[in-house]
């Protein structure tokens, strides 16, 4: 069973949980420059992608499955199986400016996520022009591309750091597990195990 | 925009060259030849047909359908499956003649807004069992599905087979609130499990019903399917679970039930679908390589109240993990002066009629050919994939 696993600010926590799950992983898997790492005695091979590319390797089989932030999935919208919340990767899609933006209308906003963004902006009838940036989100407000930025927040401290505050949340993100169509039925009986597995843990880490 | 380059196509459009071709029209008739020993015959439909009828009758989104305009101002549409157009020809036919078997090989049309690459033109086998509303019609059509997947070379198969009547029942006799019903369907749609739990978490959907509607998320192989029972809770599910056992059986009977799992969540495509819906599925390829269902109310739309259930296999597909090769013809150049034309033609006239699996092309050689030139000659043939070259040699003597 091939797992894709995503890059950066998920990885440590479903590290973490794969671990609590049965499915030991090298412990300097963030650090390394490996992209695929073998677990001994378990047939599972782990593939580290993109956050953004983890569905697309799940859509077309190349992994099983996946764990990717549901923000990605609601941007990409790929074809896969979303099984389980993880509660891993906590943070919030949010609308961020300046302060002094505070209740005026906003004519353009940058952000990583188009997507979410246009049809957000769409579903509340206010007509905003959404700028496709690949990162450094803050600088649009402070050069003036923009009035505010959709980005997600985890504790507010990018955005402290630049002066900036929470204006609006649109919604709350969690990373989820996702199965490949053909994968969840051919290999379900070991996706099933494995789901169990995560769950106890899942719980078992709320109890504490 | 810069205008197309010569030798590029419209998005999502391909070429097939001879060895890719050869695998198809192979592969096709491989399937082919099954599904006409169960009783089934080649049906060929029109590529366009009207968006008002056939278009609108399509579970095909509008959106993704290629659209024009004929002269009259009509909108016409380039098909985007085959079933419409097979239900729209049942509906006029005599009910005499039902059940009515047909199979067809035809390209679909799809537009992709997604990667350059995907396709838009798609290649499918299937049939329509039309006529025939029981359970044996289905079993049928299922048994035969998987039949295709071992006759097309797929090592290792499965199918998921699901029912949108159980899954209808058990939503309609559980969830009051016409609206959660349709989110919930929507959830299991679009394979979003974890939405479909907090949904129905967050509901006034009492626990002990709640569980039931759980119960649809896993997928139930052999033993399992009888613990089914303890979903029902009302006659419409009863009904459908009677129904849903009955192809189970007969799918033992068949002796392919090893090879199905039961999936309540599947659905296909919204308000489609009436009874068992099922997805087919080859190990280490990341898509499903058929799908089909039965589809009770498609014929209303062409005027006819014939019940219908069919599938389609994905040729493209198919031919990226099959087994098969293309037709195994050896091939055989006969070479030739041009001043003996005429023993070359009769000759590979005679090659042709002795040896019928060969594929025999002539290839004219210089007036200046000499012996030594046979060996790069030679060569040159093989790489174009040239199993065998003859020489003609004059008057009567003509073997090499």
């Amino acid at each position: 069973m091939v797992i894709a696993l995503p890059k950066g600010r998920i990885l440590e926590e479903a590290q973490s949980l794969l671990t609590a799950a049965g499915l030991p992983l090298p412990p300097d898997l963030e650090h390394s420059r490996r992209l695929t790492v073998t677990i001994p005695e378990s047939a599972v091979e782990i593939v580290l992608a993109k956050p953004m590319d983890v569905p697309t390797y799940v859509e077309y089989g190349a992994a099983d499955i996946g764990i990717v932030g549901k923000d990605v999935l609601l941007e990409h919208g790929r074809d896969v199986y979303e099984l389980l919340d993880l509660r891993i990767g906590v943070c919030r899609l949010s609308l961020a400016g300046l302060p002094e933006q505070k209740g005026l209308s906003l004519h353009r906003v940058a952000t990583k996520y188009p997507m979410i963004a246009s049809q957000y902006f769409r579903s509340k009838g206010q007509q905003v022009e959404v700028i496709l940036l690949h990162g450094s989100i803050e600088l649009a407000p402070l050069t003036g591309l923009a009035e505010g930025i959709v980005d997600i927040v985890s504790t507010g401290r990018t955005l402290r750091e630049n002066g900036l505050v929470e204006l609006e949340q649109i919604m709350p993100i969690t990373s989820r597990l996702i199965a490949n169509r053909v994968s969840y039925r051919m290999k379900h009986r070991q996706i099933e195990a494995l789901m169990e597995k995560i769950s106890r843990a899942l719980e078992k880490e709320a109890g504490r | 925009m810069p205008g197309p380059k010569v030798f590029e196509k419209p998005l999502g459009m391909r070429d097939f060259l001879p060895d890719m071709a050869e695998r198809k029209r192979s592969l096709e008739m491989r399937i082919q030849r099954v599904l006409e020993q169960w009783g089934y015959r080649e049906i060929i439909t029109p590529t366009l047909e009207f968006y008002e009828t056939v278009g609108a009758a399509s579970a095909t989104m509008t959106d993704k359908m290629f659209k024009l305009l004929d002269r009259e101002g009509h909108t016409l549409v380039l098909r985007p499956d085959m079933t419409a157009p097979i239900a729209r020809i049942a509906a006029s036919l005599d009910e005499a003649s039902y059940p009515l078997r047909f199979l067809y090989h035809a390209s679909v049309f799809r537009a992709q807004e997604q990667e350059a690459g995907r396709n838009a033109e798609f290649f499918q086998t299937g049939v329509e069992l039309l006529g025939e509303a029981s359970p044996e019609a289905d079993a049928e059509v299922v048994a035969l599905a998987l039949n295709c997947l071992a006759e097309a070379g797929v090592r290792h198969y499965k199918l998921a087979l699901g029912h949108v009547g159980l899954l209808d029942g058990l939503l309609t006799e559980n969830v009051a609130d016409e609206q959660l019903r349709n989110d919930l369907k929507r959830d299991l749609l679009r394979r979003d499990h974890v939405a479909f739990r907090r949904r129905l978490a967050q509901s006034a959907v009492p626990a002990e019903r709640r569980e039931r509607l759980l119960a649809l998320l896993p997928v139930y192989h052999g033993e399992q399917v009888q613990a089914l029972a303890r979903l029902v809770g009302g006659d419409r599910s009863a009904a459908a679970l009677a129904n849903l056992q009955a192809i189970w059986t007969l799918l033992d009977a068949y002796g392919v039930q090893d090879k199905v799992m039961l999936d309540l969540t599947l659905i296909g495509f919204l308000n489609y679908y009436t009874g068992v819906v099922f997805e087919g599925f080859a190990e280490g390829y990341g898509f499903h390589v058929l799908s089909g269902g039965r589809y009770d109310h498609l014929l209303q739309r062409f005027g006819s109240h014939a019940p219908a259930t069919g599938f389609a296999l994905k040729i493209d597909r198919l031919l990226e993990i099959g087994d098969y090769s293309g037709n195994a013809a050896e091939r055989v150049a006969v070479a030739y002066r041009p001043e003996h034309i005429r023993q070359a033609i009769a000759w590979t006239r005679r090659l042709r009629e002795e040896h019928p699996t060969w594929a025999v092309e002539m290839i004219a050689l210089g007036n200046d050919f000499q012996p030594r030139q046979q060996a790069a000659f030679e060569e040159r043939q093989r790489r174009r994939g040239v199993q065998r070259v003859l020489y003609v040699k004059g008057e009567d003597d003509d073997e090499a």
